[in-house]
């Protein structure tokens, strides 16, 4: 008997063991395939080639050759709201504390090219991040910010280009070059379509864009991350965690098909891209999935595009905890939910962490819930055990064997979008939002039927529970002191040099071989307003119709 | 027959986040209404005109970006000065506590926040829709 057919006959035997017991007791919904995992289940896994070491390819075991054991971590906190000098006290707060990245959220108004006294802003200004108009709101946004040593994150897509360029032009004022800079734009109009719903421009010059921005930061900003292709997002949405890698990559893979089209090496750029990954509930339904994403990405850089470099083959990524699983219900109970989540993310080895707080399923957080939450990461880094050792769930039967059948579902799902023409058509044809609705749909049926237990919400409910005290609010007036300063920054500068600049910017967009960013860096220069750019493009690209379907 | 209750599942403002949104529209339908869903990031003009046209008897918005203390009342204006003074009105999101009295005292009928079961608004909007 071989040692696999050994095993068969006594699983055998315990299958027929466990019948009764089942009759007794009725197993629940939701489980795994299995409710046990053998050697049986990994037979055709190969290590060399499926596994291998930290460092080397696939991947699978983290991109790093050391991991957490030299260094742990980046540990951000997405922050952002009302205005730059309000935002500005929060960064420096964080950095005091520990955090040692900085990533910043934008309000809506400026995620979508609009300035503070748009009509369209009314309301919005200040509330969900921070508001950026011009040049002058960057500058305090940074300000007393080494923009040499920290390294940052924004939360930006379809303006990107402009953020950037204005985070360059402040960096500039602060003597530091271009090129030590470090920090990731997310740059990642695709999943904005199918999933987040901040685009401004349609596909095709979203894309030149974007590939403007691969080619210039490779020359001039060799150290930043100029994109992060997000799953978290359409996870959010409501997406399964195969979809989530599935679609995601299949964006990945448009980005770098455009890329090549324009005529840059796969080499000169692939580096530099990055992904963004949710840490939902599930801990080792997680950690396989943050595995099987590095392998998927290693082999699709590598085979596909034929990749050299093995910089281009791995799979970086930032995580965030799940937003959506956070319940207004018990909110303190959600501190139990980021501590698991931030638990899979650092097993799944990440490179970056924002960890949610606990007061987000009702409003911003409040700055003791986001000290709770920085030091959820500090507890698991330095308390745990979870990093002391690299990819300590390999050789788990059953996260080696949900390690694969996560990669086979998300290939499936690239299989099919390939033979749809890739991402871009998929998303226009409505297919990927389509997908996502489904799933979440299910998930919120599987709630209300009770199928799926969340504590606090449909099980173990406190009868008239107390509304939690302290939680943020941001001031009311926020929009109209903003509106003020855009007068002041526009009664100040030199409107010839904005007007010059806007049309040259202008000039340069009608010409599809013209690289934007030099001239959006020329234009935030002289304190042209994100709206005033942004309506130059609008004006030659036009506005993107999104696809409604229920 | 009795005529089906037609119902406008709306995003005011600038907001991307429509999980919510989708997943009420869908359950509404299911439920047996007629649903009309505007999509993203539409004025509060723009929802009243919708309801106008769609001859709605409910609108129903949602808002996950803070910015309902503005929208929400300043569509409920817009519907009622287009003569629409029977449609009932609701919304939901990530709504505080203490932001809701200022809500209902707008117009708003009533406010569904993180948590609230689909089969609640449905009979919600049951009871409440003037026929």
């Amino acid at each position: 008997m071989t040692e696999h057919e050994k095993i068969q006959a006594e699983l055998d035997k315990y299958e027929e063991s466990v019948t009764k017991a089942i009759a007794r007791f009725p197993e629940r919904d939701h489980l795994p395939e299995k409710r046990i995992y053998t050697p049986l289940d990994i037979k055709d896994l190969d290590y060399a080639d499926d596994i291998s070491f930290p460092g080397v390819f696939p991947y699978t075991r983290g991109v790093q050759p050391t991991m957490y054991r030299g260094r742990y971590w980046t540990m951000r906190m997405y922050a952002g709201f009302s205005t730059a000098e309000e935002s500005n006290k929060r960064y420096r707060y964080l950095i005091e504390s520990g955090a040692t990245g900085l990533s910043c959220a934008f309000d809506l108004p400026t995620q979508i090219g609009y300035d503070s006294d748009d009509p369209i802003s009314e309301g919005e200004v200040g509330k969900v991040g921070v508001a950026i108009d011009s040049l002058a709101d960057m500058e305090v946004l940074f300000d007393k910010i080494d923009l040499g040593k920290v390294s940052t994150s924004m939360t930006i897509n379809a303006p990107a280009s402009v953020l950037l360029a204005m985070y360059i032009a402040v960096a500039e004022k602060q003597g530091v070059s271009a090129d030590q800079l470090r920090g990731t734009i997310q740059n990642d109009i695709l999943k904005e379509y199918a999933a987040r719903g901040t685009y401004i421009f349609p596909p095709r010059p979203s894309m030149r864009l974007i590939t403007n921005i691969f080619e210039y930061c490779s020359k001039n900003v060799p150290k930043w991350n100029t994109i992060s292709i997000s799953g978290y997002h359409i996870r959010e949405a409501g997406s399964t965690a195969a979809q989530e890698i599935a679609f995601t990559i299949a964006d990945g893979i448009a980005y770098v098909e455009a890329a090549i089209k324009a005529g840059l090496d796969v080499d000169a750029f692939a580096g530099r891209l990055s992904f963004f990954w949710n840490a939902h509930n599930n801990v080792l339904e997680e950690v396989a999935k943050f595995r099987a994403s590095r392998r998927i990405w290693a082999r699709v850089m590598r085979d596909r595009f034929h990749a050299k470099k093995d910089k281009s083959m791995k799979l970086r990524f930032h995580t965030q905890t799940a937003g959506s699983m956070l319940t207004a219900q018990q909110p303190d109970n959600n501190i139990i939910r980021v501590a698991l989540q931030t638990a899979a993310a650092v097993m799944g080895g990440t490179q970056s962490l924002h960890t949610n707080s606990r007061d987000e399923a009702l409003a911003l957080p409040s700055e003791d819930s986001v000290h709770i939450a920085l030091m959820t990461q500090k507890i698991v880094a330095h308390e745990s055990g979870l990093a002391d050792v690299i990819d300590p769930l390999a050789g788990s039967y059953y996260v080696e064997a949900m390690t694969n059948k996560i990669e086979q579902e998300a290939m499936d799902y690239i299989k099919k979008i390939d033979d749809m023409g890739g991402a871009v058509a998929a998303i226009e044809k409505g297919y990927i939002q389509k997908e996502i609705q489904d799933s979440a749909y299910k998930w919120q049926m599987d709630v209300e039927s009770g199928a799926r237990v969340i504590v606090g919400v449909n099980a173990y409910q406190i009868e008239n529970e107390e509304p939690p005290k302290n939680l943020l609010k941001v001031d009311a007036s926020v929009g109209e002191r903003q509106k003020a300063k855009l007068a002041q920054v526009k009664a100040k500068r030199d409107n010839e040099a904005v007007k010059k600049a806007l049309a040259d910017l202008h000039a340069a967009c009608e010409d599809e071989n013209e690289n934007l960013m030099p001239h959006i860096l020329a234009a935030v220069k002289t304190y042209a307003t994100l709206g005033e750019i942004c309506n130059v493009m609008r004006d030659v690209f036009g506005e993107y119709e999104a696809h409604i379907s229920l | 027959m009795e005529k089906k209750i037609r119902v406008l599942v709306a995003k005011p403002g600038l907001d991307g986040h429509d999980r919510g949104a989708k997943v009420i529209a869908r359950a509404l339908r299911d439920a047996g209404f007629e649903v009309v869903y505007t999509g993203l990031r539409q004025t509060p003009e723009q929802i009243a005109e919708a309801a106008l046209q769609e001859d709605v008897d409910c609108v129903a918005m949602s808002i996950l970006s803070g910015a309902h203390p503005h929208l929400f009342p300043a569509v409920v204006n817009l519907v009622r000065e287009k003569g629409m003074n029977d449609v009932l009105i609701i919304g939901g999101g990530v709504i505080p506590e203490t932001d809701i009295p200022a809500l209902k005292e707008a117009g708003v009928s009533e406010i569904f926040t993180p948590g609230t079961k689909t089969s609640d608004v449905v009979d919600y909007i049951k009871e409440h829709v003037k026929k």
